[in-house]
């Protein structure tokens, strides 16, 4: 057995013209892992998945899948499938042959071919839908057949560039699910781009958010969440609450704050700021409260609405308030460079 | 608004069309040569039991498919390296440059190239150091003429096709294993394919209804020459022999229907 990563990517460099749109990534991504590439558009992410895939060749920098350099190989001798933003099926061929493509390319007889194409499609609860052509169905579908036709080659790494961008959220929040469950059934490694950070936090083993063609934070979910370490991470991945004391500047996440009743007594060891409710939005089952600090900057911060209905709620603004939290939620901003969500 | 458009369509164009057509069965006087407004099937006919315009028919048909092949052939990597590979700055150049013989008059082009196929001309003084020489005012002649007067009516569908296929698919070929030549059979010719399509429609109709052109370059006779020729003297016949195109584009955009080539226009 080998140790070697299933995706080495060392010193990765891109760029178009004057723009450098991948700058200096490293990365490394386990056999099996749901690995999501998270951040804004422009941020270097899909250019670092093409270049995976072979799309893009790289201007500097390795990338080895399972220990053997791939970087200038053409995409067809790379043992990864892609699924695209536009699924790309091929508009004159049925949904099956669509699926087989990458088997037929590789010469597998055709018994076998027609077996594994209606597994794969069987997998995405596309059963019956192979004399189709994509053209007939629907857009959470396609995806569907994108996904079958990607899986059926059994790819020692999936590549997925914002598959479910085109769905509507609903649709999205299934296909979450839907991707999920796939991935552990193949246990093949997941290479994941999106923008969407509900989507990252959800699906994902391991979160690089991408900023200016560089990773900003690798981590699970909850350690990027929690402990955003820049400014521009903890804007992207959630609200920002950044806040400056004694030459401290750290982030508290919303859902961390809680309001202090007037007259009670700060437990030990919590930090309590005064402030004024600036504005509020309710959201349902949540209240969101943008209070101005009195020491100066302004938290947003989440109150459940257990009891309250939205008039009283929104009856709130311009009022004075108490906010505490604890300590242990502060996460500390390392780099002072102005961070813009 | 559309109405004057449509009625000029109709009144003009589908008119004298209709009009054609009745004359096709209308008779002649054997003496004078002067119609007669009898119904008859003798034009039609005629022009099936006799051999020559079998034979011309025959032969104008044959030209208009080997022009349309050899225009595929000399358009489909012009027209792929303009849509996927040339630069913008190019692209544009190429499509001008596609474009500009069409503005040119095509009685002028006719000449140029009977200028070209003649004895002294540039295809001869080329051969003549390998001590080999050109019949250029023949069929073959012709054929280069044709293939070179309608190829911008190949390119531009072809290269719009061609344009329009997503590079995504491309990528998807290459992604599952695709090597660009499986790339190119699988993806982009079945794909382009309508486009040829709409494309020789274009050759073949145009190389089908001529007249000019054969009269320039060959003696050889093709349909329109022959019409040309006895419209004179028998109208009717040169009516229902006009017909024989007609029938042979409608079956032939039919076909063209049927291949989807009016998507890709």
């Amino acid at each position: 057995m080998s140790h070697a990563p299933d995706i080495r990517i060392r010193g990765l460099v891109k760029r178009f013209g004057d723009v450098t749109a991948v700058d200096d990534v490293d990365l490394e991504i386990e056999r099996g892992e749901f690995f999501t590439m998270l951040g804004p558009s422009g941020s270097g992410k899909t250019t670092t998945l093409r270049m995976i895939a072979g799309f893009e060749i790289p201007d500097e920098g390795s990338i080895e899948l399972a220990g053997r350099d791939v970087s200038r190989l053409p995409p067809y001798e790379r043992p990864v499938n892609t699924v695209f933003q536009d699924y790309a099926l091929f508009p004159h061929m049925t949904v099956a042959q669509n699926v087989e493509y990458g088997l037929m390319v590789k010469r597998v007889a055709k018994d076998e071919r027609r077996r594994r194409a209606a597994a794969s499609l069987e997998m995405v609860r596309l059963g019956g839908y192979g004399a189709r052509k994509p053209a007939q169905l629907s857009g959470g579908q396609r995806q569907r057949v994108a996904l079958a036709r990607a899986i059926v080659n059994e790819p020692q790494v999936l590549l997925l560039d914002e598959p479910l961008g085109a769905l509507d959220l609903k649709l999205r929040q299934e296909m979450q699910i839907e991707l999920k469950r796939i991935q552990q059934e193949v246990g093949i490694t997941f290479v994941y781009v999106t923008h969407d950070q509900e989507e990252a936090l959800t699906m994902s083993d391991r979160i690089a958010v991408f900023h200016r063609g560089r990773i900003e934070q690798i981590g699970p979910p909850a350690e990027v969440y929690e402990h955003p370490e820049s400014e521009f991470i903890a804007g992207f991945v959630g609200v920002s609450n950044v806040i400056e004391r004694e030459g401290r500047r750290y982030t508290v996440r919303p859902e961390k704050i809680h309001v202090l009743a007037d007259g009670a007594q700060a437990p030990d060891g919590v930090r309590v700021e005064a402030g004024t409710v600036r504005d509020v939005q309710y959201v349902g089952p949540v209240t969101r409260y943008h209070v101005t600090l009195d020491r100066g900057g302004e938290l947003q911060m989440l109150a459940q609405n257990l009891e309250e209905g939205s008039m009283e709620v929104l009856a709130s603004k311009g009022r004075r308030l108490r906010l505490q939290w604890r300590p242990e939620h502060e996460s500390v901003i390392v780099e002072t460079e102005e961070g813009n969500a | 608004m559309l109405a004057l458009p449509l009625a000029w369509l109709v009144i003009v164009y589908f008119g004298s069309l209709f009009v054609l057509l009745l004359s096709a069965f209308w008779d002649t006087d054997p003496f004078t040569a002067e119609i007669v407004h009898t119904f008859t099937l003798e034009n039609f006919q005629k022009i099936i039991e006799t051999q020559v315009y079998r034979d011309v028919a025959w032969r104008t048909i044959q030209m208009a498919v080997f022009v349309t092949i050899a225009d595929i052939v000399l358009a489909f990597p012009i027209a792929y390296y303009m849509a996927r590979v040339a630069s913008r700055r190019r692209r544009n150049l190429l499509v001008v440059a596609v474009l500009l013989p069409l503005w040119a008059n095509y009685l002028v082009k006719a000449y140029a190239w009977r200028t070209i196929l003649s004895e002294g001309g540039v295809i001869n003084c080329a051969l003549e150091p390998f001590g080999l020489s050109f019949d250029g005012y023949s069929t073959v002649g012709l054929w280069l003429v044709f293939t070179y007067l309608w190829l911008p009516f190949m390119i531009l569908p072809v290269y719009a096709g061609l344009e329009r296929i997503p590079a995504s698919l491309l990528e998807a070929s290459a992604d599952l294993g695709g090597r660009s030549f499986t790339t190119f059979r699988r993806v982009i010719l079945p794909l382009a394919f309508p486009a040829v399509v709409a494309g020789s429609i274009f050759t073949f109709s145009l190389t089908l209804g001529d007249y000019i052109a054969p009269g320039l370059i060959t003696s050889e006779q093709f349909i329109g020459t022959v019409i040309y020729n006895i419209r004179g003297q028998a109208l009717p016949t040169a009516a229902a022999y006009s017909m024989v195109p007609i029938v042979v584009v409608i079956a032939y955009l039919l076909v063209a229907r049927k291949l989807k080539a009016f998507e890709s226009l």
